[in-house]
């Protein structure tokens, strides 16, 4: 529970943040919601220096309008995304994934941004994100860079975000007409955490899957989009023999992950078997 | 030291404090107000919830300055002194408490998800649950006092409507 | 007008402080100057200290003191119940000292401790101590522990075993088994469970260097015995000069019965500093360490019978891990509280039982709620089905076919309660097990259980029903069996009350048990209500201060109602006669005379000439016009010893349905018929069911403590111990059949642990069940995704 010292500035404006952030230097970190941040330090895993508190920036708040798609403020809490009719009426792959992520506490306080920065290798943003496609726009003291998620994640809470960078928003473009979406997790009993995890975006065009993405959470060190899944899905008729095939590459080209709670060997086939159930109903879904 | 300014239970309070501080640990060691419980260290009991700005957060993964300028209840407010909240009248009437460590968070979370949702059914009670643990009761009279105090608060509810000037 | 509560389901008296937060748990306690201890606990499971260096943390901000265990020259902590019943048993003991002094055999046993002004500074500077470490082997299983060239925790303890414990008739149970046409043989594990009542544990020392008085707070229990065993064992400090005073504790389960070392740190600090209060709560991760575990045995179980159903013989091997050192009644648990009971509700003419408790790098384990008749059950119930299944016969048939009939009470078992030691017979006094089974099978559909399945399998879903026919040994227990030299723990297990019924009505009752969220106080009134006539709200109860309230030996073993009731019921006694003799003396009768009918005393035939005894109480405790020899004021206390356990019965049923992609197991419907005979408060009886069967289930689908062959704990946080959550139970249905207890006059018989010994059993006979058709006999718990998954690729592979 107890935590060491650190210091501690809310500034008003992101401007003020970046300049913070340059000030302080690598000793420093954000925090929003603080749900991924403050478990740790109270545990005294994560060392900080200096805290600068992005929580309340208005400039980070907020859903609108993103070319027919949606950009989603990065310190907007899971609450608020759950609570947009925006949200609900363009992405329900959203509501559904993040309908369970956490708990009721957990949902009022922890941020969108917060969770893709963090880089958790088991939690549902990074798959969600990466099923839609999204974009981070990034700000430094030195100006802004947008960046695709697929590729955003290193490794296990590494990611492309700088020491001196602030994640401004995640911006998700339309998806296909008459896409399906599908989000099943299984999940680690203890933690709430995704064991695996599996967002699918799914559209078919004249009967063969013109568009899928499938982005898979808990079962590398970090997040990522099942190509040979998708590949093998493309151009087929979306049916059970396809998807079957298709799901049996869900963990191709990756380094499984092992616990107490689900070996290498288990977790394999479950992202197998998460990644045909959620492909399944993705294509039900699909008109 | 940092100065935190807050409305709590409908009271202005100003507490100094270090950064590290716990929304938690200024609720119940620098206001005294202990009905607040702290059951682990890793943000998943619940026993610590309590409402700021409206809405259900677990305390002990808030630190006391982000919650400045915002106001915060606790069990001890739910209700006037001497009165009971409909959930607290329904976790007595309905034995959804033994040992009474979880139940003033298991009574915030419960309350949150009244506000959104007036008559969950077993399920939407259990999963909203999903962030508070309790050790004592198998659950299964906690689910039944907040099925009843949803009942009690919808009637209540229908009465004051219908009592209204119109 | 008073109204008869007992037996009512009547609202809790504690309740109100509870719902507005104004229950006073151990944390909440502030106190002026009060300063606050951490502990460092050791990274390594097994290894020598070499040297400890605190300078550095001496210096930091805040800091008072910092100690060591060379510091602290107590006592070891005591050795309360080690394994008895057997001529000639050796117990090797080694128990923990207030601070480890040169060597640490579990990950997470203390080594120095920082007093500092804040909480927080306190743990910054454990940072700062240095501690030279040899690390040494380690072993964490307790069958590994036994073997040769395992490594060696304790000198004095031998292949690391604490005890050999046996009970039964050897001969007679090996000649069983040799004879008989069928036997079912299955190593079982019950799995290490951490028992996580929802506050952790804490304590406050306050020496008062004024009167040479130490206060302890604790999170207990049991506090009249820590305040003996601190000063009797510990510390030295006369017992007069110490008070233990338990605040509201937030669940406890077992593990608040015990000795702890904090307690006795917190009395050393405290002097130490000069008489500053000093306060230690731990953390829950911490508490994962530093608190008791529960279960952990490795079983060989061989059950013997014939093709007809008839059970001969039941041989048990089993090695019970006790940790790295012994908690206060570690090694009762697995022995008698375990072996003595193997053979459940069955008449088993022949039970062997052999039991190796064994040192290992691991926390201690002790009594954790039902401790060792969870395990019993657990052995016996499973037994039961693997033999149903390999004779092909229905698993409730052969169960009716073993039952202890219900004409042969009171029942002598095999494994040796009627020969126990010291001279007392303890007996099963009562059961009738085939109605609750029937009626829960009845209740569940059993019958069309074929057509459940077949309705699940069409969903994809393999459905399984398991039940378990249980009996618990409870209320334990009569002094003169646990107290027996070499079979208890040495001490006495009788209660205490004393009733005073003061000048305005208003009336007293101080008790030696302790709650922990039972609900004491109100069935204590409604009992006491119901005895003397008085209204409940005229009624308080009070406990958990040594100083105040009767020595008792606390609340544990569901035996607060039976036990501790009974004793209040002989002071309510008391009190009524000497209120009856003085009501003769007002009423200018004879005592003969006088009748009563709840509150009302008056000469037999003149009702409206009446006194009540709040009248009678302000008279004698006015004390003007006492009558000749009379002492003023209504005021007795009472002992009781109960002259034997009780002994509840039951049967528990749960249904299953498990995903066979993906292994995952949902619990979908649980039902359970209990005969804890009468209830005070049925309300919270049910109560306690739901909380012991939601912690049984949590064993049977999801809990376990999980160590790397290192000693560490891997399941080391509520992120990897799985917590049950709501969301994972189906509403619990409970049903009953009444079979009073003959034993105390309530006619009750405990029911704080009865539902976590039945329900662990159940399920794990309900996934068996499942999984019975691709081949698969046994699986060890918890049945999570990941092992039912393994099991069932097994089973297609040999298929």
């Amino acid at each position: 529970m107890s935590m060491a010292g650190f210091g501690y500035t809310r500034p008003a404006t992101l401007d003020e943040a970046l300049a913070d952030l340059a000030k302080h230097g690598p000793d420093a970190k954000l925090i929003a919601g603080g749900h991924s941040l403050l478990p740790l330090m109270k545990m005294r895993l994560a060392s900080v220096g200096h805290l600068v508190d992005i929580g309340r920036l208005r400039e980070l708040k907020g859903i609108r309008d993103w070319n027919g798609g949606l950009a989603i403020g990065a310190a907007t809490t899971y609450r608020e995304v759950l609570g947009s009719a925006l949200v609900r009426d363009r992405f329900p792959l959203l509501i559904e994934g993040l309908d369970d992520i956490g708990d009721i506490q957990v949902r009022n306080r922890g941020t969108l941004g917060g969770s893709l920065a963090h880089a958790d290798p088991a939690s549902d943003m990074p798959a969600l994100a990466l099923a839609l496609d999204a974009e981070l726009l990034l700000r430094s003291s030195g100006g802004e860079r947008t960046v695709k998620v697929d590729g955003f994640f290193h490794g296990a809470f590494v990611s492309d975000l700088h020491p001196d960078e602030v994640m401004v928003e995640i911006r998700i473009p339309a998806s296909p007409d008459g896409a399906g979406t599908s989000y099943v997790e299984l999940t680690q009993p203890a933690s709430g955490y995704s064991l695996v995890g599996v967002a699918v975006v799914l559209a078919k065009s004249g009967g063969t899957v013109s568009h899928v993405r499938v982005g898979v959470t808990g079962v590398a060190d970090h997040a990522y989009r099942a190509s040979a899944v998708e590949s093998t899905l493309m151009g087929s008729d979306g049916g059970s023999a396809a998807i079957a095939a298709a799901a049996a590459h869900a963990a191709d080209g990756q380094e499984v992950n092992s616990d107490i709670h689900a070996d290498r060997e288990y977790r394999t086939a479950m992202a197998t078997a998460f990644t045909r159930r959620s492909v399944e109903s993705a294509a039900a879904r699909a008109t | 030291m940092e100065s935190v300014a807050l409305v709590v239970n409908g009271v202005a309070r100003t507490v100094e404090v270090e950064p590290r501080r716990l929304l938690v640990q200024l609720i119940r060691e620098d206001l005294g107000l202990t009905g607040t419980h702290v059951g682990c260290d890793t943000s998943q009991c619940g026993a610590c919830t309590v409402h700021m700005d409206g809405v259900a957060v677990k305390s002990c993964t808030v630190l006391a300055v982000q919650a400045d300028g915002s106001s915060v209840t606790t069990i001890e407010g739910m209700a006037p002194e001497g009165g009971l909240h409909p959930l607290q009248a329904a976790f007595w009437e309905k034995h959804g408490l033994q040992c009474g460590f979880c139940t003033p968070g298991m009574i915030m979370t419960a309350a949150d998800l009244l506000a959104s949702d007036t008559d969950p059914d077993d399920d939407a009670i259990r999963h909203a649950l999903e962030g508070n643990f309790c050790r004592c009761t198998g659950y299964h009279n906690i689910v039944a006092a907040i099925r009843e105090a949803a009942n009690k608060m919808q009637v209540g509810a229908a009465t004051s409507a219908e009592g209204a000037p119109r | 007008m008073t109204i008869d509560m007992l037996g009512e389901r009547v609202k809790r008296t504690e309740d109100p402080k509870f719902i507005t937060g104004k229950g006073r748990y151990l944390d909440d306690i502030q106190m002026p100057g009060m300063t606050h201890i951490a502990i460092l606990r050791s990274p390594y499971a097994h290894a020598n200290i070499r040297s400890i260096d605190t300078s550095a943390a001496k210096s930091m901000p805040g800091v008072i003191a910092v100690f060591t265990g060379a510091d602290i020259p107590y006592n070891p902590l005591p050795m309360a119940w080690p394994a008895g019943g057997v001529a000639g048993i050796r117990n090797n003991i080694n128990t923990p000292r207030t601070l480890a002094t040169d060597s640490v055999k579990w990950s997470g046993e203390g080594v120095a401790a920082v007093v500092a002004e804040t909480a927080e500074q306190a743990h910054d500077a454990l940072e700062a101590i240095t501690v030279d470490w040899e690390p040494l082997p380690t072993v964490v299983d307790a069958e590994k522990a036994t073997q040769p060239g395992a490594v060696q925790l304790h000198e004095n303890a031998p292949n690391n075993i604490v005890f050999e414990w046996t009970v039964g008739d050897k001969a007679g149970t090996d000649a069983a088994v040799d004879a008989a046409e069928v036997v079912v043989r299955q190593r079982i594990v019950n799995q290490r469970l951490i028992p996580n009542p929802m506050e952790v544990r804490g304590d406050i020392g306050w020496y008062n260097p004024g009167t040479d008085e130490y206060t302890v707070w604790m999170s207990s229990q049991t506090p009249h015995i820590q305040r003996l065993l601190l000063t009797a064992f510990v510390t030295g400090i006369p017992e007069h000069k110490v008070r233990c005073i338990s605040p509201d504790v937030g669940g406890a389960f077992g593990t608040k019965i015990f000795c702890y070392a904090d307690m006795a740190l917190v009395m050393f600090a405290s002097k130490a500093i000069g008489g500053r209060p000093v306060k230690w709560v731990e953390g829950r991760r911490e508490s994962y360490q530093s608190t008791i575990h529960g279960r952990d045995h490795i079983t060989y179980l061989e059950i013997a019978g014939k093709r007809d159903g008839t059970i001969t013989g039941l041989r048990v091997k089993t090695f019970a891990n006790l940790g790295g050192r012994l908690s206060t009644i570690g090694p009762g648990i697995p022995t008698t509280l375990y072996g003595r009971v193997l053979s459940g509700c069955y008449k088993i003419p022949n039970v062997y039982c052999e039991v190796t408790g064994v040192y290992t790098n691991t926390t201690f384990v002790d009594a954790y709620r039902g401790a060792g008749r969870p395990e019993a059950t657990y052995v016996i119930e499973r037994a039961m089905d693997l033999f149903a299944a390999e004779i092909g016969m229905d698993r409730a048939e052969l169960r009716r076919r073993n039952f202890i009939a219900p004409d042969a009470f009171p029942y002598d078992n095999p494994s040796g309660l009627g020969t126990a030691s010291g001279g007392a017979k303890i007996y099963i006094d009562s059961g009738n097990y085939e109605p609750a089974m029937d009626m829960a099978l009845a209740a569940v559909g059993y019958a069309d259980l074929a057509a459940t399945k077949a309705e699940a399998a069409s969903r994809g879903k393999l459905l399984g029903l398991g039940f378990s026919t249980y009996i618990e040994v409870c209320g334990v227990a009569p002094s003169k069996w646990i107290g027996a030299v070499g079979e208890g723990w040495g001490a006495a297990m009788w209660e205490s009350a004393n009733i005073r019924v003061h000048l305005t009505g208003k009336t007293v009752v101080t008790v030696g048990t302790q709650p922990q969220g039972q609900g004491h106080e109100t069935t204590y009134a409604q009992v006491i209500s119901h005895e003397l006539g008085i209204p409940m709200d005229d009624i308080v109860i009070q406990h958990s201060d040594t100083l105040g309230t009767p020595f008792g030996y606390g609340s544990y073993g569901s035996r607060t109602s039976s036990v501790g009731m009974t004793a209040a019921i002989k002071a309510a006694t008391k009190i009524r006669e000497k209120a009856r003799k003085f009501a003769a003396h007002m009423l200018e009768a004879s005592v003969d005379d006088i009748e009563i009918d709840g509150p009302n005393y008056f000469v037999k035939g003149s009702p409206d000439k009446k006194k009540t005894i709040q009248e009678i109480a302000f008279a004698l405790d006015l004390g003007f016009d006492p009558p000749e020899g009379m002492e003023p004021y209504l005021d007795e206390t009472a002992y009781w010893d109960t002259p034997n356990c009780t002994w509840p019965f039951g049967t528990h049923v749960a249904i299953v349905e498990i995903d066979k992609e993906t292994g995952q197991v949902d619990l979908v419907r649980y039902l359970a018929v209990d005969d804890v005979g009468k209830k005070i408060n049925p309300m919270i009886v049910d109560g306690q069911l739901h909380g012991g069967i939601a912690q049984g289930v949590g064993q049977a689908l999801w809990e376990g403590a999980v160590y790397s062959d290192d000693g560490q704990l891997l399941s080391g946080s509520m992120l990897d111990y799985a917590m049950p959550r709501a969301s994972w139970f189906p509403d619990i249905e409970l049903h009953e059949t009444v079979t009073p207890s003959p034993v105390n006059p309530l006619g009750v018989k405990g029911v704080g642990e009865a539902g976590a010994i039945a329900s662990t059993a159940a399920v794990s006979n309900a996934v068996m069940d499942a999984l019975a058709p691709l081949g698969i006999r046994h699986l060890d718990m918890p049945y999570t995704p990941q092992t039912v998954w393994h099991a069932i690729q097994t089973a297609e592979v040999s298929r």
